[in-house]
């Protein structure tokens, strides 16, 4: 016989992670957010209540550690909100938040109404290329955004391919202008983050007992029935988290409104761009940034309330 | 319902050739001998040629690898110690904001992310260029690396690394030759993903980089705005081979390595 180890609690050698080592592993990442993250924040929070100015950096006050340790009064008054009731009153700044949330919205609804087909499509599939498709929808995401955009543009064009074709096919007679109009705008948010709205509903279709549906079709129900009782009902955790995940970013797109949409398109994340590079306008790209996340906040705490949930589900 | 019916394949198909149809007409069209990019003259490899004679391009492509593969390391490392930390400490003050902050930059606008970040490296009187790139890069896609590598710890076997530590190996050790050789698939992936968005990025790197440090995506943009060209058409073509080709490498690695576990794991049952 060999000695079997005893493990009765008081003999227990296991090593547990010292307090430093703990220490160590939560403060490196910690404090990297805390400044590179957190602190940017404040720091855009801060110069959107201050005054533009002529000078470098172009906004005043600029203050400094000494200020804040000896009261900094005189230079905490020049602190003002312009800059929002600037934006509140310029009819340019309101417009574009309101049109960046319905050409979110809108793309958002296109890319659920081509990602559901294709989500489904590939959760029926046969199992032994299911992962195939899969990775199929995937490998779009990892070549550059910048690339997919700009290839529509050679497509879109007035003398593109698609006008080429729809004109040999004498569908239409004149070549369209889909290129810089908002229609543009559709087709590349919704061909970009397509892969974000497939993904989470086949995730949540292929978790669903497909028994379900069969028992239903066995007891008379039509498959149409079928599928608005039984299968959306199911798949609706991957319709919500596939509907956030692309309305979100799509709300601050610079890319595709800048390369697809014309100069009439209003988007807010252009906006911003252009007056930081073009205006050198600090102080307001900071107000127009804080309001921007202020709109956004609300679908991301849902967002993530939703995900909690399903985490909490499993 | 057993078969695939021809409504789904038919919708998969079209699903994914709006997908590829772009990318592949690109593709096709950087080997078009016309300066003309919407018509076809024939066969040629000439714009690739040209490539290597742009010395702006080339310029651009070594700052863009030397950022990404920068970036990417940094962040692979401080990704998996905050996945590590969201999956084992429950209780530490702050780890409400701290998962906060981890998961915020998926989600955050680029221009707000970009405009946060330069104004930080102003009010430090930073120069901005190469190295204020990478800081911005590893902030902005740490979160990618921390949830890919988070989906994995969730999963593993813990007693594993429990039974190594009560035979005595320190917890560090125990995390670098049992935890990490499990969870590595996931480690490798979570740089390529960094890897790629760094090379992508074109905002963050615009708000971030200085004079002397002009990424590949800040170029094709500034070439972009001005129409398309076969040269572009060139540059895109071969990033999207170097990426493919990665992506694909790594899926064939990762299905050889689960193929070997698998029979492994049938080895030890028998």
């Amino acid at each position: 016989m060999t000695a079997v180890p005893d493990n009765s609690p008081g003999q227990r050698t296991r090593r547990r992670p010292s307090r430093l080592s703990r220490g160590f592993v939560v403060a490196v990442p910690y404090l990297w957010l805390l400044f590179f993250f957190l602190l940017p924040f404040l720091i855009v929070f801060k110069i959107s209540f201050s005054q533009t100015a002529i000078a470098q950096p172009p906004y005043l006050p600029v203050i400094g550690l000494a200020d804040l340790v000896s009261g900094g009064w005189t230079k905490l008054r020049q602190l003002t909100i312009d800059n929002y009731t600037w934006i509140a009153g310029d009819p340019l700044y309101v417009k574009a938040y309101l049109s960046s949330l319905r050409m979110a919205a809108i793309s958002t609804a296109l890319a659920l109404l081509v990602g559901y087909p294709v989500a489904y499509g590939i959760a029926r599939a046969p199992r032994s290329i299911r992962s195939l498709l899969v990775m199929l929808t995937i490998l779009p995401f990892w070549t550059s955004f910048l690339i997919r955009v700009y290839a529509w543009i050679g497509i879109l064009k007035n003398e593109g391919l698609l006008n080429q074709l729809l004109l040999w096919l004498g569908v239409i007679a004149q070549p369209l202008t889909i290129l810089n109009t908002d229609v543009a705008i559709y087709i590349g948010i919704v061909y970009s983050y397509l892969p974000f709205m497939i993904l989470p509903i086949y995730a949540s279709l292929e978790r669903m007992d497909h028994r379900l549906v069969e028992a239903a079709n066995d007891l008379g129900c039509p498959p149409t029935r079928a599928f608005w009782a039984i299968t959306f009902p199911l798949s609706l955790p991957g319709v919500l988290a596939g509907i956030f995940l692309v309305f979100i970013p799509a709300v601050g797109e610079f890319v595709i409104p800048d390369l697809l949409g014309g100069s009439s398109t209003l988007m807010i994340g252009k906006t911003l761009w252009d007056e930081f590079f073009s205006n050198r306008d600090w102080p307001v790209s900071s107000a127009v940034a804080v309001v921007l996340l202020m709109v956004l906040v609300i679908p991301i705490m849902i967002f993530q309330r939703l995900q909690a949930r399903q985490e909490g589900a499993v | 319902m057993k078969h695939w019916s021809g409504f789904n394949i038919a919708s998969v198909a079209v699903g994914l050739a709006f997908l590829y149809l772009p990318i592949t007409i690109l593709v096709i069209y950087s080997f078009n001998a016309s300066r003309l990019v919407t018509v076809w003259g024939g066969f040629s490899t000439h714009w690739y040629g040209e490539l290597f004679h742009n010395q702006g391009l080339m310029d651009a492509a070594w700052v863009t690898i030397r950022v990404a593969l920068l970036s990417a390391s940094v962040t692979t490392v401080l990704g998996t110690m905050a996945a590590v930390v969201l999956n084992r400490f429950h209780r530490f003050p702050g780890r409400l904001l701290f998962s906060g902050m981890v998961a915020a930059p998926m989600v955050m606008p680029d221009v707000i992310l970009g405009l946060s970040l330069l104004l930080l490296f102003v009010s430090l009187d930073l120069d901005r260029g190469f190295w204020t790139v990478v800081l911005a890069h590893i902030t902005c896609t740490m979160c990618f690396v921390t949830v890919v590598v988070q989906s994995r710890l969730v999963s593993f076997d813990r007693s594993l690394e429990e039974a190594a530590q009560d035979l005595g190996c320190p917890p560090w050790k125990a995390f670098f030759l049992v935890t990490l050789p499990v969870i590595w698939p996931a480690v490798a992936a979570g740089w390529m993903l960094t890897f790629t968005l760094s090379l992508d990025d074109l905002v963050i790197a615009s708000f971030t980089s200085g004079p002397g440090a002009t990424t590949l995506p800040m170029k094709i943009y500034s070439q972009v705005r001005l129409g398309v060209t076969p040269e572009i058409n060139a540059v895109c073509t071969i990033l999207i081979a170097i990426v493919s080709l990665g992506v694909v490498v790594a899926a064939l690695v990762n299905r050889r390595q689960e193929q070997r576990r698998a029979r492994d794991e049938r080895l030890a049952a028998q």
